[in-house]
């Protein structure tokens, strides 16, 4: 080897940064990254990429192939093939990230070592989390997870939202699509009205006397007044939304008859799509790092509050003002990278910037968007500012905004995955 | 012409005599104000509910005239007094002189 001013500064760092480490016996710093979604992709991708072999990153996620939930409801709506939203982990295994595909079934956060229910066990030096959603047990009153074929909840995409396309294309003629909308916080504030708007849009020309029914728990939704707008514009009629101040909470289903009850009326629905209450996945439970449902992280790097080794990331973290999206969860990751790299090798770690952005697709060119930047403060992650599209946009912004979308879409799935 | 209207009514079945009782009434309707263009910059015409009546058994409970201020799916709040049983009954006023009617009975004990 050559001594020259690199090699001399690499090897500082690394004596540095590296003796509980090398006291372990082995010579590379371990990441472990769970859930190979918007968050865990990103992380593992970029302290792979940034830490130049200095890192050995591994992550565990089930599925072979991704499926983004962001932009599932354009599937539905016939904008996209299930094949444009599902993703390899191909190239993120090629440029050096070892992919596992199995379930995290336990965390011993005192040997630092995450159990798989093949029966290997990974240690790592930095846990990440990014298990995003699972669904609270009973918030839907006779709908259980046995139930989701009967009453689908598509929202992991996959084979739910095919699930769910088969069942709106076979709606009798004049027939009823009901949604159990959730309660906050959830995953994609925005996405139950867009997939309502996309359902709408495929009815309109196949069923138009088909109506659809919201049971909402909540009194106001995202964007709701640029989706009510559009639903008055595009599909006058059609859409009945019952919010909570006229019993939108207060429901109950029943699989077998195909029934949903709202505040005592009884509706014969040929399609419900039931979104239950979410909660972290359940990965962050079994590692001890949730409050109540979410797992409350520290803003400045997204680590947890339970355990300074442990990082949750996406939609399972409880940060502050941003939404659960896989926008926000891409964003918290890198914040994460930085972080986690600068822990273990030494490198420069600069402030937290977040940013989200939601777009949602009203018709066919008819593209709607709320974003804001975030900063970290002592207590969470602030909004600093934000914009929304305006109610009354003309044609031309509209289409704009939905060609943005498709560009950031683009991106996003290129950054998470490499490609 | 309005289109998509749907009105909503909740008021609960029974009350004992005396009790003050929560009406929540909403009405699915675009409340155009005149004031907005359409995207292709022509003004859109005015077409507003401009008055929701509210009577129990023939009796004015509210009368509300709503100007074009007021947002879409008007949604009123308010509270009755009732002291034996009776019906609610509910009239928006379209602009094009359509009259949306609902009504719900109370049983007062």
């Amino acid at each position: 080897m050559t001594l020259n001013r690199r090699s001399v500064l690499a090897g500082g760092a690394a004596t540095l940064a590296a003796p509980a480490v090398l006291a372990q016996g082995h010579g590379r710093s371990r990441v472990v990254v769970i859930g190979g979604g918007a968050g865990g992709a990103t992380a593992a991708r970029y302290i792979a990429k940034d830490s130049d072999g200095g890192i050995a990153v591994t992550l565990v996620e089930p599925s072979r192939t991704y499926a983004t939930c962001f932009f599932s409801n354009l599937y539905l709506g016939g904008f996209k093939t299930l094949r444009d939203i599902t993703h390899s982990y191909g190239p993120l295994a090629a440029a050096g990230v070892n992919v596992v595909h199995d379930w995290a079934i336990g965390v011993d956060r005192a040997a630092r070592t995450v159990t798989l229910a093949g029966g290997a066990t990974l240690p790592y030096d930095k846990l990440i989390l990014s298990p995003g959603i699972d669904f609270v047990e009973g918030s839907v009153p006779g709908w259980d997870i046995s139930a989701q074929n009967a009453m689908p909840h598509a929202y992991k995409a996959g084979s739910q939202t095919e699930l769910l396309k088969a069942q709106v294309d076979a709606m009798p003629e004049g027939g009823v699509f009901a949604m159990v909308a959730p309660p906050n916080p959830y995953r994609c504030p925005p996405g139950p009205y867009e997939r309502v708007s996309m359902v709408a849009h495929v009815l309109r020309d196949r069923n138009p006397t088909a109506k659809i029914v919201i049971a909402d728990p909540k009194p106001k939704f995202s964007k709701m007044a640029l989706f009510e707008e559009g639903w008055a514009r595009h599909y006058p009629g059609m859409i009945d939304w019952v919010g909570e101040d006229f019993g939108g909470g207060n429901v109950s289903v029943d699989p077998a008859a195909m029934t949903l009850d709202i505040d005592g009326d009884l509706l014969e629905v040929d399609v419900c799509n039931v979104i239950p209450a979410m909660k972290a996945g359940r990965i962050a439970d079994i590692a001890g790092v949730t409050e109540g449902n979410w797992a409350p992280v520290n803003a400045v790097d997204m680590s947890s509050k339970a355990d300074p080794d442990i990082y949750v990331l996406g939609d399972a973290s409880q940060q502050g003002d941003m939404p659960k999206s896989g926008f926000s969860a891409n964003s918290q990751a890198k914040v994460c990278a930085n972080a986690v790299r600068a822990a273990l090798i030494g490198s420069t770690q600069f402030p937290a910037r977040y940013a989200n952005t939601c777009w949602s697709l009203i018709d066919a060119e008819d593209g709607v968007k709320v974003g804001a930047t975030y900063e970290p403060t002592a207590e969470k992650i602030a909004r600093v500012d934000g914009f929304i599209s305006q109610v009354g946009e003309t044609d031309e912004l509209r289409r704009a905004t939905y060609e943005e979308s498709e560009g950031w879409y683009s991106g996003i799935t290129g950054d998470m995955f490499g490609t | 012409m309005a289109t998509g209207v749907k009105t909503r009514i909740k008021l609960p079945d029974t009350a004992g005599a005396g009790d003050v009782i929560t009406i929540k009434t909403q009405i699915t309707h675009q409340m155009e104000t005149g004031h907005r263009l359409d995207s292709a910059g022509v003004p859109l015409p005015r077409s507003i509910i401009h008055r929701l009546h509210c009577t129990f058994d023939g009796e004015t409970v509210v009368d509300v005239d709503l100007r074009p201020g007021i947002s879409t799916n008007p949604f009123f709040e308010f509270d009755a007094q009732v002291t034996r049983s009776g019906v609610f009954q509910f009239a928006w006023h379209d602009d094009d002189g359509a009259v949306y009617t609902a009504a719900k009975a109370i049983s007062v004990t």
